[in-house]
């Protein structure tokens, strides 16, 4: 991990991956992001969570380089990349939300032009182009060009441009949104196995399941603002002494029923589903009293749960519906 | 999978090996979206051309070589100027610069790759309007040869000012606008001989690139071409070329930087 000296520029190993400090950015009257400040260590799975708008990729391309802040700095590996923009592309590797450079070329050469454009020799980028689409299941479609591959497919041969090179840090914007389970796990597969040789990983997720399963920490964003960074596992430890209850029904609810009427006092209802943070007891009771009584008949599923990165974006202030459950 | 091994980053590469990448990941483009690139562009130079002979008299050697000339152009501006414009335009709005930008590659050798490969999308397309041009005008083919360095030289011109349009576009429809302005401006005043013009059109005649482009190609299709006045028009249109590149550079590296404020 010495590539940083290639630059021309000093990095010492305490350098953190990143070290953010008080960075804003505004378009117009929007905060885009709002004084934030935090580090990622090296070799960590770091997350960015939030909803639709909340500022998570216009951090990314400021942590690329890609766009000037307002205010603060971003070092990468000691490197100030505003000072230095030829830097964060030597040493990480970006995956934008969309692929309209690429996107009529078959996620072969995509990888294989990526590799060329990251320094590979020709045979190196080659090797990549032929590795990389197996390592993510998509070798059957690496022959054809990405505007006429599925949406999945597409981004898996976008998240393959971002490994070639095998870059220090790879900065990824939703590199698993639209992919299906399957594909999803290859991915998670693949940053492991780069993590596990010394790379850092920052991504940007909607997906709550994702949050919890892969990353080392996690950034919860609102509207511009960082409003909790720690592990999955202490932030949901903050909010350890609710439980979260699901329900979701047959049909029409019993309102008539004095439980279901306060827990619709309480719950986020999507559809037919209705799901509520309580305390342990009160839940306990609530479901007791639900599967006794007469509003079991029109119940269809129900759970308890332990609270999850959702009820940890719920108890500060986020909106369940801009968050993927899957 | 092999294992992962993170060595050093690689160095950056250089720009000769960036020109190539880039001018060969734009060819592999060019698979999908041929249509456009070689075949709408010769059709309709084919069709001026056929459509033209009806109105030209066969005593007028001079016009029939200017026309075939224009068109032949014609299909340089349809591709190099008016469907780069388009491209670059597209991905300055949608953020595709980011692509380039996020790796350490030499604006200049990006854009000299891609307006390369747009340029060279009108090969085929210049032979064959030129070569049934001629036949069909009764002109000779033996100095088509000066083709080449009117493909290259004009090509560039029109690559360079197509790139620094779109890039330079606030908007992709403004890029396809322009382009499709630009590349009219080139048909209208491609086909008909400066002697014809008006004074005011003549002027603005003698400042486009694929006026030379033009001309030279006109002389060549003649029995005993000025090879003087060839040499002339191809050394301004190289001049220019090179000035539309380095403007389309400018223009990258602007639409790059206004990205990122």
């Amino acid at each position: 991990m010495t590539a940083a000296a290639d630059t021309g520029v000093p990095a010492t190993t305490a350098d953190p991956a990143y070290a953010v400090r008080g960075l804003s950015r505004s378009y117009g009257d929007v905060r885009a992001n709002d004084g934030i400040t935090l580090d990622i260590g090296r070799g960590e799975v770091f997350g960015l969570l939030g909803p639709n708008g909340a500022g998570k990729s216009t951090f990314v391309r400021q942590l690329m380089g890609l766009l000037r802040p307002d205010a603060g700095e971003v070092r990468l590996l000691g490197v100030d990349v505003v000072a230095r923009p030829d830097v964060a592309p030597r040493l990480a590797a970006y995956l934008a939300q969309d692929e309209v450079a690429i996107a009529e070329l078959t996620p072969a050469r995509a990888v294989e032009l990526t590799g060329r454009l990251r320094g590979l020799s020709r045979a190196a980028a080659r090797r990549a182009a032929a590795d990389l689409p197996d390592e993510l299941g998509l070798a059957d479609a690496a022959g054809r060009p990405l505007v006429r591959l599925s949406g999945g497919q597409r981004r898996l041969a976008a998240v393959a441009t971002a490994l070639v090179g095998e870059r220090e840090v790879l900065v990824l914007d939703e590199p698993t949104t639209g992919l299906d389970p399957v594909a999803r796990r290859a991915v998670w597969a693949a940053l492991e196995r780069r993590r596990s040789a010394g790379a850092t990983v920052v991504l940007v997720t909607h997906n709550v399941l994702e949050a919890e399963t892969v990353l080392d920490r996690v950034a919860v964003f609102e509207r511009g603002r960082v409003i909790a960074c720690d592990t999955p596992g202490r932030l949901k430890a903050a909010v350890s002494d609710d439980v979260r209850l699901d329900l979701v029904w047959r049909h029409e609810p019993p309102m008539d029923d004095p439980t279901v009427a306060r827990l619709a006092r309480v719950a986020e209802v999507t559809g037919r589903r209705w799901s509520a943070r309580l305390p342990t007891a009160e839940a306990r009771t609530a479901l007791g009293r639900l599967t006794a009584g007469a509003a079991f008949a029109a119940l269809d599923d129900f759970t308890l749960a332990t609270p999850s990165l959702e009820d940890v974006y719920l108890a500060l202030g986020g909106v369940a519906r801009d968050l993927e459950h899957e | 999978m092999s294992s992962v091994s993170l060595a050093a980053a690689p160095p950056a590469p250089g720009f000769v090996a960036t020109f190539a990448a880039v001018y060969a990941g734009q060819v592999a483009r060019a698979r999908v979206v041929r249509a456009s690139l070689f075949f709408v562009a010769t059709l309709q130079s084919l069709g001026l051309v056929v459509l033209l002979r009806g109105v030209v008299d066969d005593d007028r050697v001079a016009e029939k070589q200017q026309v075939v000339a224009g068109s032949v152009v014609l299909v340089i501006a349809f591709v190099a100027l008016n469907l780069l414009a388009q491209r670059f335009g597209q991905l300055r709005a949608g953020h595709g610069l980011d692509y380039y930008a996020a790796l350490p590659v030499r604006p200049a050798a990006v854009v000299l790759g891609i307006a390369a490969s747009y340029a060279s999308f009108t090969v085929p397309g210049t032979v064959i309007v030129a070569v049934v041009g001629a036949l069909l005008y009764g002109l000779p083919l033996a100095h088509l040869w000066v083709l080449v360095p009117v493909v290259v030289l004009g090509g560039a011109a029109l690559s360079g000012l197509g790139a620094a349009i779109g890039l330079s576009a606030r908007r992709p429809e403004l890029a396809t606008v322009c382009g499709q302005l630009g590349m009219s401006v080139v048909l209208f005043l491609g086909l008909v001989r400066a002697e014809r013009m008006p004074a005011v059109l003549r002027g603005v005649r003698a400042v486009l690139p694929s006026t030379y482009a033009a001309d030279a190609l006109a002389q060549a299709l003649r029995t005993d071409p000025a090879y003087r006045e060839v040499w002339l028009d191809l050394l301004i249109c190289g001049v220019s070329g090179v000035a539309a590149l380095v403007l389309a550079t400018v223009a990258y590296r602007r639409a790059v930087g206004a990205g990122r404020r």
